[in-house]
């Protein structure tokens, strides 16, 4: 048993397995690279680097088998590796120093970019001038936020992820008096108005969606989210004791395709629906005062996109105004917001937002790395210098 | 006797190349001198530069060289034929200047296939329109998406709104005396002023100087939407000096002010002079002209002159000719043993290298930004480390190997760089993204020296394999050589790729708040740097030996080509710059190259010449 354990060991901390697990991540890349002409950046991401495997569909079932070990699965591996082999072969001489540090710097590289990957979030924020957002919007994930309006001084809002959505079912909770059942959910849709060529049954009974309908259409792959996420719900009040089930209020359907919410009135409040972006809320707020869009003089080159914000945190009594451009983005609170884009004529902006815990991680790794790269270099020169001298080259 | 003079005679083969392409720009005398005008700076693509870059950076797009030969043999140097077409348009017209490679071109113009490439304004007139729907088609096609002769057909519009853009910059194509034209357009000034003011209060006005007014500002407009050149400096104490205009939307100026700017009659009376063969004028006013931009504008003008200078002189064309000198030299060194060729073929390389760094520190000097900037000074830079590294190499270990290397990359980077300048500017302005100049020092410089460090490894590992195979010159002792020489570099180039994309991770994290984005490009350096770790692992662990490390070098070429030129070809990411069809089977044939000679490299040690007991 303790030779088996042994033998295990070594081979997690071989070189060998070194070297496999970097030809291995060599093709991995390259594939991952190769795969973005169609799958576009954010796909390829999810499906190469950051999953145990990369799976290959197989038939038309939906049926998939995995086909390469993915980037988190190499890199977990990896990581392993190099944390054994510095236990199995670490000894404490000053030749080795420069490459231990090199590899310490390595294992917290790769331990922070796992990290990243699991817990960092990306999102956006769109201002047009003037307007005031307190919370950022995610790209790819949805949400059905069903929104009690009978409070004059506040809504409140029940947000569903659309993770639940897609699951189907009926969903229930506490701050709302009645069930909703998900018919149908879109990962991708077009909404047809029903005096227009091609439209089929209305998609609901209620709102507009007895005014439209819905045909799913495959999910599009492109690094711009262009999905168009849809779902038809049904709203069913609890059923009083006795009853088995009550009666639908009836169907509606919501759709990231309709411009405006919709309301319906239940238990003598008033209720709206809607699908949306998905939204992080944050303790602070960002008002945007001006975008500037520079480009070089009789060109169309950008030369610099700016946003003038203001960003105001009662909690922490900060109100002050912030430059966001081109290579400076403002950090607060462990958000990034930087410089992502524009809309509306060059009037409003788009700034993108990441919240990374483990920010930190590459710069101590790269500080780690660089003192050991010095290190060695310096060790390695003194002793080539010494051999020099000892003796000469023949040259 | 011979043998002791070849040093000598080497160098002096070198020197000559070099003094018979030194010609700085300046005209026979007794002509017009297009030379002094050539210097004006203009602002165009939203940076300053003379109109002799303007000329040959436009006749690179439109005609695919920099020079022009005419159908009786005469030769037409850029700055003449621009002048043509900005003063004498229906001469300019008639120059078969329009390059058309695909024949589904010419079939839009009914007209067969043909044995010439070149057509002229005149022949493709009749066709503007046809030619504008087409191109206006083929847009809305995605740029990788797009057929040769969508993409043929876009080239041709192209040039043909750039030819006509020039044309319409500093006088309209057909005025016969501009500065009479100007001077009439004056005069009516006041009168049609106040006839406007008067319409526009509602009063009586002279309706036929009002129409006359309109006219004019029609006529000027037109020419300020057609300029591709802004002429005209600022007025002076502007408080912003990048607000340039051009000669229509100054003379629109003139409307409040009542004056023309010197600079447009300048222009003016330039055209006239060079359009009535009065060559005195020409050279008087051209002259004036420049005297007056060094008072207003100093430093564009300056810039402008060094610029004109800088094109005249042609460092990188001068390097790769030098460098082509200098592997003969090495070549005939390896063929004869005479020491003395391998040492005037490294200070040949050393003058190379001074030629090639004038070339590169004038370039950084004209933009104000570190050596890297686009594609084409990538080439350029990884040319100048390689030949620095090989140098290196060969003052340690003088076999001539890092000469022939540091001469041979260095002059196909330069080809490469040649090849590159075709798609016009090569000192463009950087989109906003890339506008920092620390980290386009740091991160793009260490990478682009790991390139230069890889490919010189790959370099190394071609004359490994190629002599070993293929000669008896390889001992034990010069394949040890050659593959410690190749560790050595291929250690500096881990070094430099892992320190550089680390650097480009920082960079995207001071950015955009994401330290790795797995971007192509940024695929691209990582797996240099993969590639140098595996590498590495596999010597230190004694898996591969001197052959396998050449295998494993060669391979290396193909990775960093891929890095370097293939991720450009995905037309995806924040890095790439459009898909470049024509490089790619280029592309194709060196990786294809690179994998024959490790199959060749993998023949039996017994079969291969070298190595074999005497």
């Amino acid at each position: 048993m303790k030779e088996n354990l042994r033998q295990c060991f070594d081979f997690i901390s071989s070189l060998k397995l070194t070297i496999f697990l970097l030809a291995a991540s060599l093709v991995l890349v390259f594939a991952g690279t190769i795969a973005q002409v169609h799958l576009g950046v954010d796909e390829v991401q999810k499906q190469y680097f950051q999953s145990m495997w990369v799976w290959c569909p197989v038939g038309s079932q939906g049926l998939r088998i995995p086909i390469y070990p993915g980037g988190h699965l190499l890199g977990a591996i990896l990581l392993v590796n190099l944390v054994s082999a510095h236990l199995r072969r670490f000894r404490w001489t000053w030749r080795k120093l420069g490459i231990h540090f090199i590899h310490a710097g390595l294992v917290i590289m790769l331990a922070g970019g796992l990290f990243t990957d699991l817990f960092s979030v990306e999102s956006y924020t769109r201002l047009g001038p003037g307007e005031a957002k307190n919370y950022s919007e995610d790209s790819r994930k949805t949400e059905l936020a069903v929104i009690d309006e009978s409070n004059k001084d506040y809504d409140q809002v029940t947000a569903i992820p659309d993770a639940i959505l897609r699951k189907g079912g009926t969903i229930e909770h506490a701050s709302l008096p009645f069930r909703i059942v998900v018919g149908h959910f879109y990962d991708n849709s077009q909404v047809t108005m029903m005096d227009q060529p091609g439209a089929g049954q209305p998609a609901a009974t209620q709102g507009i969606g007895a005014q439209v309908s819905v045909s799913p259409l495959p999910v599009a792959a492109s690094q711009e989210s262009d999905n168009v996420v849809s779902a038809v719900i049904e709203i069913v009040p609890q059923p009083q004791p006795g009853e088995a089930t009550a009666m639908p209020l009836g169907s509606w359907l919501v759709s990231e395709a309709l411009g405006a919410p919709q309301q319906f009135a239940y238990g003598g409040r008033t209720w709206r629906l809607e699908l949306r972006p998905r939204r992080y809320y944050t303790p602070y707020t960002l008002t945007l005062q001006k975008f500037t869009h520079q480009r070089y003089a009789g060109t169309d080159i950008a030369k610099n996109y700016a946003s003038l914000v203001t960003l105001i945190d009662p909690s922490r009594s900060e109100n002050r105004d912030v430059l966001i451009y081109m290579n400076h983005p403002l950090r607060y609170r462990g958000e990034t917001f930087y410089q992502s884009g524009f809309d509306k004529n060059d009037t409003a902006t788009i700034l993108q937002s990441v919240h990374n815990p483990t920010f930190l991680a590459p710069y101590v790794a790269c500080a780690i790395v660089g003192a050991g790269l010095l290190l060695q270099f310096a060790l390695q020169y003194g002793g080539f210098s010494r051999r020099h001298k000892s003796a000469p080259a023949s040259c | 006797m011979l043998k002791r003079h070849l040093f000598w005679i080497g160098i002096l083969i070198g020197l000559a190349w070099l003094a018979s392409n030194t010609r700085l720009p300046k005209s026979a005398p007794g002509d017009f001198d297009i030379a002094t005008f050539g210097k004006t700076p203009v602002l165009a693509d939203g940076r300053l530069k003379p109109l002799d870059t303007v000329a040959r950076t436009s006749l690179v797009i439109i005609h695919g060289k920099q020079t022009l030969r005419l159908d009786n043999g005469e030769t037409i140097e850029p700055m003449r034929w621009l002048t043509d077409a900005m003063f004498k348009s229906p001469v300019a017209d008639s120059y078969r200047v329009f390059v058309i490679n695909n024949p589904d071109v010419l079939g839009v113009f009914g007209w067969p296939q043909a044995q010439r490439k070149y057509y002229s304004f005149a022949e493709l007139s009749p066709f503007l329109q046809k030619i504008d729907e087409q191109g206006q088609k083929a847009e809305a096609v995605e740029s990788s998406q797009r057929s040769h002769f969508q993409t043929a057909i876009i080239n041709l519009r192209n040039a043909l709104i750039l030819y006509q853009g020039l044309k319409n910059s500093v006088a309209p194509e057909e005025a016969d005396h501009f500065a009479n034209e100007i001077a009439a357009y004056l005069n009516q000034l006041p009168a049609g002023v106040a006839a406007t003011r008067a319409r526009e209060k509602g009063q009586p006005y002279d309706k036929e100087k009002f129409d006359t007014m309109g006219q004019w500002v029609n006529r000027y407009q037109t020419l300020s939407d057609s300029a591709t050149l802004l002429a005209v400096p600022p007025a002076a104490g502007s408080p912003n000096q990048q607000e340039w205009l051009s000669v229509g939307a100054s003379l629109l100026q003139a409307i409040s002010s009542g004056r023309a700017n010197p600079v447009v009659k300048a222009y003016a009376l330039i055209g006239d002079a060079y359009r009535g063969r009065d060559v005195s004028l020409f050279n008087q006013e051209a002259q004036d002209l420049s005297q007056w931009m060094q008072l207003r504008e100093p430093r564009a003008s300056g810039n402008a002159a060094f610029e004109s200078a800088f094109n005249q002189l042609a460092p990188f064309y001068q390097a790769m000719g030098l460098y082509v000198l200098a592997f003969l030299l090495v070549a005939a060194f390896w063929l004869s043993g005479n020491r003395s060729l391998n040492r005037a073929a490294f200070y040949l390389l050393l003058l190379a290298l001074a030629v090639h760094t004038f070339g590169l520190g004038a370039r950084m000097y004209l933009q104000g930004r570190p050596p890297v900037t686009n594609l084409y000074s990538s080439a350029i830079f990884i040319g100048w480390g390689t030949v620095i590294i090989g140098l290196v190499l060969e003052r340690i270990y003088r076999d001539g190997m890092g000469s022939a290397c540091a001469s041979l990359i260095g002059f196909i980077t330069l080809v490469i760089a040649q090849h590159l300048a075709e798609s016009g500017d090569t000192m463009e302005m950087l989109q906003a993204v890339l506008d920092t100049n620390i980290w386009l020092a740091t991160h793009v410089v260490c990478i682009t020296i790991g390139y230069s460090a890889m490919f010189l490894a790959g370099m190394l590992a071609i004359f490994y394999v190629v002599r070993g195979v293929f000669t008896r010159t390889m001992d034990r002792e010069a394949g040890q050589s050659l593959a410690r020489m190749t560790y050595g570099v291929i250690c500096f180039a881990t070094l430099f790729s892992f320190v550089g994309t680390v650097l480009g991770g920082i960079w995207a994290d001071q950015s955009w708040g994401r330290f790795w984005g797995w971007d192509p490009k940024e695929n691209g350096a990582l797996l240099i740097v993969l590639w140098c770790a595996l590498i590495l692992h596999a010597r230190w662990g004694g898996y591969i030996r001197q052959r396998g490390l050449m295998v494993m070098a060669l391979f290396g070429n193909v990775i960093t080509s891929f890095s370097w030129f293939g991720v450009n070809m995905l037309g995806i990411g924040l890095h790439s710059y459009g898909f470049m069809e024509k490089a790619f089977p280029w592309l194709v044939g060196f990786i294809a190259s690179q994998v024959a000679l490790m199959a060749i490299a993998a023949v039996p040690l017994r079969r291969w010449r070298s190595f074999q007991p005497a």
